[in-house]
This record gives C-alpha cells, structure tokens and sequence, in this order.
C-alpha cells in the first residue's frame, strides 16, 4: 500500500495510531545505535501494513458476499423477502402487459374480421345498384326490370343503415379496445424504475468486486466471446446503430448488394 | 398454394394469415417455433413457408438451415417476417438461402411486393 492510502478512507485509525507508535519507536532505537531492535520494528511495521491490507480486503469480500447474498433466490430476511417479491411482483405485471396487448389485439381482429366481409357486401350491393341505376338514366330499363330496382334500392337503404351502424359500433369498439396502452404503459414504467434500481445496485457490486481485485491483484482472463447469430428481437434506435438497419428500404438496399 | 405460417405469438400468426387471404391464398397452417413447423413441412406438402426468426424452441433461423438441407424440402421458398434488423442476421440469412426478408413492423403492401417478387423469381 502506497504513502498517499493513509490519507484515504481505507484505513483503521487503530491502524494508523499504531503506525505512528512504532515509527516513533524506530526513530528512538536507531537514534540510541540499536539497530538489532530498530530491525525487529521494522519488520512489527511491515506486519501492520500487511495486517491492514488483509483487513480492508477481508471487509470488501465480506460486503461483496452480502451483495450477491442478495441476488439469491431464497430470502433470508424480510429485506431480501421485500426485494424478491418486487421482482415477481415485475414478472407478474408484465406477464399482466402480454395479456393486455393480447387480448387488445384479438379483439380489434376479432372486430376487424367481422366488418371486413360486410363492408365487402355493402361496396358489392352499391356497385351494382349505381350499374343498373345508370342503365335506367340511360332510358335501357324495361318496365318490369325497373320495377325489381325499386325493390333492391329500397332493401339496400334498409340494410345499408343498418349495416353502417353496426360498424360504426365496431369501429367505437376497436377504439376502446386501445385502452390497453394506458395501462400497460403505466405498468412499464413501474418496471423500467425498477430494473434502474438493480441496474445500480449492480453496478454498486461491480465496482466493489473491482476493489477486491485491485487489493488482491486478481486478474481475470476474460476472453471475448464470439458473437453468435442469434435472435434478440426489436432494435430500439435503430437509426442510431450502423450494425443495424432502419427498415425495409434498407434490408432491401441490403440484399440486393448481396445479389437478391 | 398451400403455405405455413410459423411464429410464437398467436396475433402474428392471424395478422400474417389475415394479410395472406386478402392477397388470395386461402390455404394456410399455423406453427408456432420450428420444432412444430418441421415435421409439418415434412408431411405437409406446403408451398411457401413464411417464419418468424426470435422463437422459443427451434428458431426461424435454424428451421431455414433445416429446410435447406433437407433433401426434400430444399427448393421450398422461404420469407422471413421478423423483427430482428442486424445487418450481420440479414446477410446470415441470405446466405442461408432465404428467398425474401421483412422486418417488422410491415405493412401490407410490403408483404404483398416480397411474396410477388419470390413466386415471380420462381417461375
């Protein structure tokens, strides 16, 4: 340990009383001419520093042992309960988020498929009226054929009421069915804030391992994995990566460069 | 024109489904990861597989290489829908012997302009 760590934080002020005593006392043996003494107090003093720094390497293992204590699945004490149950307590609510988009979801389609064949219907039946109507503007109409139209135009203004207020009840339905991004944002939010309250306790164990290491002069042989081909789902800011692109006029520019 | 869909979320699958119908093909499948999907490719006699990439199981990635050393299956063309936008899987992919790639969100007509371009390669 260096000259300028008896200043920091580190050290025991036993440590560093002690320290001055036994200076004080080599000073005194080699100013009488005892080196044999002065010899034994330098080495009590070297014991100190090596006392000092297995201490403070003791006491950042120990907290480092808490910590990752911590992280274990079996809660010892109602603190780790507490801790443990906000991260099932997150699971649950975002499994509460998959159902909510999911059911949101279904329901629009459910909707959607349902209006699609009748607005198909009504789009068919207008058609062929504005056909025939144009055929009786023309004056191409026989009496008895007129007659049939006037029925049709009559049903279809029934049926078209009545069908467009069904979709407009759809088209309210699916928008009510929207409902869900309130809540689950709600949701989410809560367990952004918890997931940065991990983050930094993480990082709070990081930085106390590197401690460790530094004190012990570990060095680990961290080797860089090889990057794998595998799925990792919707690139957030994209348009801020280059490894990344940022839609399909990319992937198209992509693969035709690789001859697609 | 019978063709699978494969993806893990339900609501993919039927939007995808949804989309193929409009366009006219009426005949499709649903598996939802690539261990499912395979033996039904096996059996099946499909035409076109449409997958996701990101599936629990066997992903879409690993069901393309099955497919294409599959001795029976190895012409079956093949259209990623995903949301993975890694230069370094797009280029995987092709290389893997993909025939088209979407990324997600799409929209219709994009879906609509990959699987046209696939069967007009095709023929």
């Amino acid at each position: 340990m260096s000259e300028d760590n008896q200043n920091g934080p580190g050290l025991d002020p036993e440590i560093t009383s002690q320290l001055k005593e036994q200076a004080d006392e080599l000073v005194k043996q080699v100013n009488a001419g005892d080196y044999a003494s002065a010899m034994t107090v330098i080495n009590d003093l070297s014991e100190v520093r090596d006392q000092s720094l297995y201490r403070e390497v003791g006491r950042l293992t120990r907290s480092l042992h808490e910590a990752i204590r911590n992280f274990q699945v079996q809660p010892q004490n109602p603190e780790q309960q507490e801790a443990l149950s906000k991260m099932s307590d997150a699971s649950d609510r975002l499994q509460y988020v998959v159902e909510m988009t999911n059911n949101a979801a279904n329901r629009t389609m459910d909707l959607v498929e349902d209006a699609m064949p009748r607005a198909n219907a009504m789009c068919e039946q207008a058609k062929s009226l504005r056909d025939d109507w144009q055929r009786l503007r023309r004056r191409e109409m026989a009496p008895a054929e007129f007659r049939e139209l006037y029925g049709r135009i009559d049903r279809f203004f029934e049926s078209l009421s009545e069908d467009a207020e069904k979709m407009y009840g759809d088209l309210s339905e699916i928008l009510l069915a929207q409902d869900f991004q309130d809540l689950t944002g709600q949701v989410i939010h809560k367990v952004t804030a918890l997931v940065k309250e991990v983050e930094d306790n993480l990082l709070g164990l990081v930085v106390m391992a590197s401690h460790v290491d530094q004190l012990t002069g570990t060095v680990h042989d961290l080797k860089e994995k090889e990057a794998s081909i595998k799925g990792e789902g919707p690139q957030m800011r994209a348009a801020e990566r280059s490894d990344v692109v940022s839609g399909q006029d990319d992937v198209d520019d992509l693969l035709s460069s690789l001859g697609f | 024109m019978k063709i699978l869909i494969v993806d893990d979320f339900s609501t993919m699958r039927r939007i995808i489904k949804n989309l193929l119908r409009d366009l006219g093909f009426t005949n499709t499948d649903e598996a939802d990861d690539g261990n499912s999907a395979l033996p039904m490719l096996r059996s099946g006699k499909y035409d076109f597989l449409v997958t996701d990439w990101n599936m629990p199981g066997m992903s879409g990635f690993d069901l393309l290489k099955e497919v294409r050393a599959d001795e029976q299956l190895k012409d079956l063309p093949i259209l990623m829908v995903t949301a993975e936008a890694k230069r370094d899987q797009i280029v995987a992919a092709a290389q893997a012997g993909v025939n088209g790639y979407v990324v997600k969100p799409f929209t219709a007509a994009v879906l609509k302009e990959k699987i046209e371009k696939i069967f007009e390669r095709i023929q």
